[in-house]
């Protein structure tokens, strides 16, 4: 197959997975919203009813999670390289890492009640990478072409998908959190976990990829040394990485040595994240320096 | 502890020392590292990007020279950047030697005591039988570290989670370490070479260069280049470049027999801590320029630098051996295409259809005033215009004092030479520093005790609540309840 026919086909991978997502999307919604029952005197819910519809949500987020590595991988092969060369090809790279860490967490916690949220961001990436941010393959500038960028960017994006998701899990917490010092839980929302378990939860997805974001960053010096010539020059992309990095180090001691629970740590691990965010969007588009030169 | 006096002398000297070297004050200290990074990504820098700092203080006035003046225009070299990242520097020193060395002498000691009370312990429980020698054997099997009294015992395992932690925290001291002999012992600078020309590795031959504190001309490594070719391929489709290949002859030391080197954007050429990186390239016209009388008062290549992304080049030919002084302001166009809108430009990076656009000066090119002036600039204030003309390959100009004739170009590469010999230690801190946050993230520490009076008790601490203690707990129970 020539290079055009694979970018063909990866676009029709990736608008698959749009469609399944949002097929999932309306599961998840339905499997909370219709669980509603109302009784005579009083509301209740009944999951059972409803179980069939957050199985089917699951087995679109899996199929989804299919369509979209495709589309990554196709995109790679039409362009000869790791497939991210541009903000549109990372945007469709950080969703598959995004929704893979869901379905990774998925396999060991119960938190299939996080397929709403998870579908409605992978949709609004992958919306906007299409609408918005859409490139033609193509192949790299020569600065870009570099083992170490597979390497640096395959550890950032990972670590980044998995920052989002605790941070999905720090706001369901800081918005259970309100209802319950309000005085109780609306009624869709008693099926989520306990705080204390979506507490625990978003730290230890921290924990475990603070080191991988480690990684990244000092992956990104190597190369920078390599086609630079100096491993690290305060790059506006370089200056964030190293902001993200302290504001999760903030978190990691807040929780460890300090002992911070609950909603302030739930705030502090929200604001880590958004200098994630901060550096992937606003440093991407309006930043200047040399990680500005993808064309997008 | 003497807190009575804290303002006097060495008690204030100790009670400072005591809070910068508290983690509270190192966290504030890296906190603050963040803070006063986020200026530098927000505001142009003169060691990225010069011009546009010169813009913005042009376009700011007041605000700009203020800003300036508190140096947001080179934070990072700032003196206030700097003292954070010092003080960073001894209080992670302060904080971490002591702990380590605290660490070094556990390592043989035994656990500490068990404590009077279980009771008060995560999981506690009496057990219905065993004893302890069936629960150091099992303890044993599991590498705890054992220490037996007469009637408790009290184990521990994690000590790796100290190790880790100090491990990456000696490693970040590696690493400030590492950036600090790199700018006192660094060297870095550019210089453009032409293909056919050569490079010597000596001060005079930068365009510019900047020597760290402790660095001199002596210390620099001392090798010469010869380019010999320079390969650049683009995406016909879509003007991108695809590759750089960089051909020199290298000789190491000067005056060695010369070797055949590639260096492409990636792949820089190493000589020890100094590495040779290819970092941008253009083009320069080769004009020869005769007087009056036909006899060449100029010759050679003149490096004219790229304006956008197909290479259309601008420069200066300044020759000052005419009388009058004649100077041109030349735009080279690499392959040559027009439209209404635009006018000349060039539709390819690569030279498909060259042309040069020369306007002539003549006049005082103003080379004398002691002013240093651009090489890529003509300086028109003491020169009358007398002449245009757009030139293909082989053609000449005759502008009445003389004549100039576009013979040919050449490519020219910017070297990008850099000497750093912190940098291995900065790499190796950072290796250390994955591994020690990998042991102490994912090393659980925790300590279990086993007491036995009238009834068998045990009971265990977790330290930071790390997961997974009461199944152990629980495993030990089963273990010691079982009658075999
Ligand atoms: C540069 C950023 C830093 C990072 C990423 C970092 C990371 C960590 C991590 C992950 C831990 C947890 C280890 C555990 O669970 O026991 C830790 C603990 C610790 N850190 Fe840092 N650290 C940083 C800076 C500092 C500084 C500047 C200091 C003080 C000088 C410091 C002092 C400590 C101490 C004393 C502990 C032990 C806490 C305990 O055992 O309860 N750290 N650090």
């Amino acid at each position: 197959m020539t290079s055009r026919q694979f970018a063909y086909l990866s676009n029709y991978a990736i608008y698959s997975a749009m469609f399944t997502y949002t097929i999932a999307f309306f599961a998840h919604a339905v499997e909370v919203a219709f669980s509603v029952r109302h009784g005579e005197s009083s509301t209740e819910f009944d999951f059972a009813k409803t179980d069939k519809s957050g199985r089917i949500g699951t087995a679109m987020m899996i199929l989804g999670q299919v369509f979209l590595t495709s589309g990554v991988l196709l995109r790679g092969l039409s362009a000869h390289r790791a497939p991210w060369g541009n903000m549109y090809e990372f945007s469709i790279t950080g969703a598959m890492a995004f929704s893979g860490a869901y379905l990774f967490a998925l396999i060991k916690y119960k938190l299939r009640w996080l397929g709403l949220p998870v579908s409605t961001a992978v949709l609004l990436t992958l919306g906007t990478a299409v609408a918005v941010l859409y490139r033609p393959s193509a192949p790299l500038v020569p600065a870009l072409k570099s083992t170490w960028l597979i390497i640096h960017v395959s550890a950032a994006i990972i670590s980044g998908g998995v920052f989002l998701l605790a941070n999905t899990i720090a706001a369901t917490y800081l918005i259970l959190d309100r209802m319950e010092s309000r005085g109780g839980r609306n009624e869709w929302a008693k099926k989520l976990p306990s705080l204390e378990y979506l507490d625990q939860l978003s730290y230890r997805l921290v924990a475990f990829v603070f080191p991988l974001w480690t990684f990244a960053v000092i992956a990104g010096a190597i190369w920078a040394e390599s086609a630079w010539g100096r491993y690290w020059g305060w790059d506006p992309k370089e200056t964030w990485a190293f902001i993200t990095w302290i504001a999760y180090a903030a978190y990691l001691h807040a929780r460890v040595t300090i002992g911070w629970r609950g909603r302030r740590a739930a705030w502090l691990c929200l604001f880590a994240g958004s200098t994630f965010l901060f550096n992937y969007i606003y440093v991407n588009i309006w930043g200047t320096g040399r990680h500005t030169y993808s064309g997008l | 502890m003497s807190t009575e006096n804290p303002l006097g002398g060495v008690p204030l000297l100790r009670w400072m020392w005591r809070q910068l070297t508290s983690m509270r004050t190192a966290l504030l200290l890296l906190m603050l590292l963040g803070i006063a990074s986020i200026p530098g990504s927000l505001f142009p820098q003169r060691t990225q990007n010069p011009m546009k700092v010169r813009d913005y203080l042009a376009t700011h006035g007041a605000l700009g020279s203020w800003l300036d003046r508190f140096r947001f225009f080179d934070v990072y070299s700032s003196p206030w950047f700097s003292a954070i990242y010092l003080l960073l520097f001894i209080s992670l020193i302060g904080c971490v030697l002591p702990r380590t060395l605290e660490h070094l002498r556990a390592i043989g000691k035994k656990p500490p005591l068990t404590p009077r009370n279980l009771d008060r312990m995560e999981g506690f429980e009496t057990l219905s039988g065993g004893d302890l020698d069936k629960a150091e054997a099992w303890l044993r099997k599991k590498r705890f570290r054992i220490r037996r009294d007469e009637n408790s015992l009290s184990a521990e395992k994690g000590y790796a989670r100290e190790s880790g932690n100090l491990l990456f925290h000696l490693s970040l001291i590696l690493i400030l370490v590492a950036v600090g002999v790199g700018s006192l012992f660094g060297s870095k600078g550019e210089a453009i070479v032409n293909v056919g020309e050569r490079f010597i590795n000596t001060p005079t031959s930068y365009d510019s260069l900047s020597f760290g504190k402790f660095q001199s001309d002596q210390s620099m490594s001392s090798f010469s280049l010869r380019v010999t070719d320079f390969n650049a391929k683009y995406d016909p489709a879509t003007n991108a470049p695809q590759d750089y290949r960089l051909t020199v002859q290298a000789a190491q030391p000067i005056g060695a027999p010369e070797e055949k080197k590639i260096i492409k954007v990636n792949s820089p050429l190493t000589y020890g801590n100094t590495k040779i990186y290819l970092q941008a390239n253009g083009y320069s016209p080769v004009v020869t320029v005769r007087d009056s009388t036909g006899s060449i008062t100029f010759h050679g290549p003149v490096t004219f630098l790229p304006q956008d992304a197909n290479l259309t080049s601008t420069g200066a030919i300044k020759v000052p051996d005419m009388n009058p002084q004649i100077g041109f302001v030349g735009s080279f166009i690499p392959t040559y295409d027009r439209n209404a809108k635009r006018g000349a430009f060039s539709a390819f990076p690569e030279v498909l259809d060259p042309r040069l656009l020369l306007s002539v000066w003549k006049g005082n090119l103003g080379l004398d005033t002691g002013v240093p002036q651009s090489v890529y600039r003509l300086d028109t204030s003491k020169m009358t215009r007398i002449g245009l003309k757009q030139l293909s390959l082989g053609e000449s100009l005759n502008f009445g004092e003389g004549s100039i004739t576009f013979d040919g170009w050449r490519s020219w590469v910017n070297l990008q030479i850099v000497d750093d010999p912190g940098k291995l230690y900065a790499l190796f801190g950072a290796i250390f520093a994955i591994f020690g946050l990998l042991l102490s993230l994912f090393t659980r520490q925790r300590r279990i005790w086993v007491k036995s009076g009238n009834q068998v008790e045990i009971a265990g601490l977790a330290k930071n609540a790390a997961p997974g203690l009461l199944e152990e707990l629980a495993q030990l129970k089963k273990w010691m309840e079982d009658d075999i």
